[in-house]
């Protein structure tokens, strides 16, 4: 599904963020990336969708290597990864309906876009998907009008919208207070599950991850030091993860 | 040390704003001997004015058809100009931007509008009457010229101000260029850009009755010809529709405002009225 070979990428030459990274994402399943901040974890992730452009290395997904996509056969590739973001990172000025179909902009012309004209069973999709995150009757409030929770239920439903055989999410939880945490997790879990369709997430939070993923990857110092499933994941583990101990007790 | 610390003082004393304002102050009394400038002269100037003043009054609104040819006149260079300029100061501050465009597309792009914007719309009227004759044409090329300047720079400003985790979401869903400049990157500035509009509007619409005294169409010309016959009467007339035309323009341009930015409707806008006169009137009869 996602095989990624010896991924590095160094924002200033000679001091790599990412090292000869290898991570193979299998057809279905949750996999957690957690690790220390700054040890590379959202670089990884953008890096996949190119959002960031690798150093070097290879990313196969669906049968092409993304890193070497011209930007028109990159942005057909984008339509097919959802993503997820830490601070939503919806267009706050636009109604939850518009971000929504925003998600479908890389399948209608832009004439239409400009002129908010989307095919029928795009607006028909988009009240369905509000539904499913929970936001039924939502549609034309605009995005800044919501709370922290909603929105993030609007930035899944606008991932959901683009039909992808991939959702990626960076630190979807890490502005949101505990409870809601959970909720967003289980949504996004769920949405995963039922559509049969892998999620790769950042996390901070190392007691969620274990909860609702199916496979932990620990990262630290921009490699990746650990991957197995969730039960495996130790002290010892951690102490090599996030360094230090004192913290476990 | 920690003496030394309590006595540090809370402000610092910076002498070169302090060097800077006696410089300033010590420029403006020489510039004032320079001009020539006494209380004579002044003494002299308020009599004048005071003259002048009493023969503009009764404003004789007899020649109100040749008033209103050039009110007419000067609105309608002032919207075609308004609405040329907009339209093409629209992609033009788009490409200036330096967030969205590389260098090779925005720097051309910011040269044209400083090029727009070096002078004043007087002395562009001049040239473009000087290319296609007097009349109406040359002030509304002479404003389009201005409201490309003053649109074109503020929108491209306003862009490179934007949030790009907006538009990083919309680049990762695949849209293509023109599908993430819909809905990224314009809806981020669109209140603004309404905004510049009317201003821009509202400043068109002072400059079309000015273009018209170098012979740019419009109002100006009847005023400057009024001027230069001593009709004052008649000047105060004129000005007086002026007053009149911009007050109407700025009406319209907080409607525009209030329509397209707090998304209210005429409706609205009429109920908001009612209500703002219904809250005084409780207020008022409070403080009885």
């Amino acid at each position: 599904m996602l095989s990624i070979k010896h991924l590095s990428k160094s924002y200033v030459a000679g001091k790599p963020v990412l090292t000869d990274i290898d991570l193979e994402v299998a057809a279905r399943g949750i996999t957690a990336i957690i690790g220390p901040s700054g040890t590379g974890k959202s670089t990884l992730i953008r890096c996949i969708n190119r959002l960031v452009e690798p150093t070097s290395g290879s990313i196969e997904f669906e049968g092409r290597d993304l890193v070497m996509l011209p930007r028109a056969a990159l942005r057909q590739a984008r339509r097919h990864i959802g993503m997820v973001f830490q601070e939503y990172n919806l267009v706050e000025r636009l109604t939850v309906m518009e971000n929504l179909l925003a998600g479908r902009l890389g399948y209608v012309s832009s004439w239409r876009a400009w002129r908010r004209k989307f095919p029928a069973e795009d607006i028909a999709r988009a009240f369905e998907v509000l539904d499913v995150v929970g936001l039924a009757g939502f549609a034309h409030q605009r995005a800044d009008s919501l709370s922290g929770g909603q929105r993030q239920r609007v930035g899944i439903a606008r991932a959901v919208m683009q039909q992808p055989s991939l959702l990626l999410a960076d630190e979807p939880t890490s502005s949101l207070d505990p409870k809601t945490s959970v909720e967003i997790m289980q949504l996004l879990t769920d949405i995963a599950r039922q559509r049969g369709i892998p999620v790769i997430i950042n996390m901070h939070d190392v007691e969620l991850a274990k909860r609702f993923a199916d496979r932990i990857v620990g990262m630290a110092d921009g490699r990746v030091v650990f991957d197995g499933p969730p039960d495996r994941l130790s002290d010892a583990v951690l102490k090599t993860i996030y360094g230090g101990e004192d913290w476990l007790q | 040390m920690s003496t030394a610390t309590a006595r540090a003082p809370a402000f610092r004393v910076n002498g070169w704003h302090r060097a800077g304002s006696i410089a300033l102050l010590v420029y403006v009394v020489y510039a004032s001997a320079q001009m020539d400038v006494s209380w004579e002269r002044v003494a002299t100037g308020l009599h004048n004015t005071v003259r002048f003043l009493g023969r503009m009054f009764p404003p004789n609104f007899t020649r109100w058809e040749l008033l209103v040819k050039g009110l007419q006149e000067s609105l309608e260079i002032a919207v075609l100009a308004s609405a040329l300029g907009i339209l093409l100061a629209l992609p033009i501050g788009l490409c200036a931007a330096r967030n969205l465009m590389p260098a090779w597309v925005s720097w051309p792009m910011r040269l044209m509008i400083v090029g727009a914007r070096s002078f004043h719309p007087v002395i562009v009227a001049i040239v473009f009457v000087k290319a296609v004759g007097f009349g109406a044409l040359a002030g509304i090329l002479a404003l389009t010229v201005a409201s490309i300047g003053f649109i074109g720079k503020l929108f491209a400003e306003a862009i490179e101000e934007i949030s790009l985790k907006q538009v990083e979401a919309v680049r990762a869903t695949g849209a293509p260029f023109m599908g993430v400049i819909a809905f990224g990157v314009l809806p981020q500035v669109f209140a603004r850009f309404i905004g510049f509009c009317t201003y821009q509007l509202d400043s068109n619409l002072r400059n079309s009755t000015m273009v018209g005294i170098v012979g740019a169409g419009g109002i100006g010309g009847t005023l400057f010809a009024a001027f230069q016959r001593f009709d004052y009467d008649y000047v105060c007339a004129i000005l007086i529709s002026i007053i009149a035309l911009i007050m109407l323009g700025e009406f319209l341009a907080t409607y525009v405002r209030a329509i397209f930015i707090d998304g209210l409707s005429f409706a609205d806008l009429f109920r908001r009225r009612v209500g703002d006169l219904a809250s005084r009137r409780e207020l008022h009869l409070e403080d009885d």
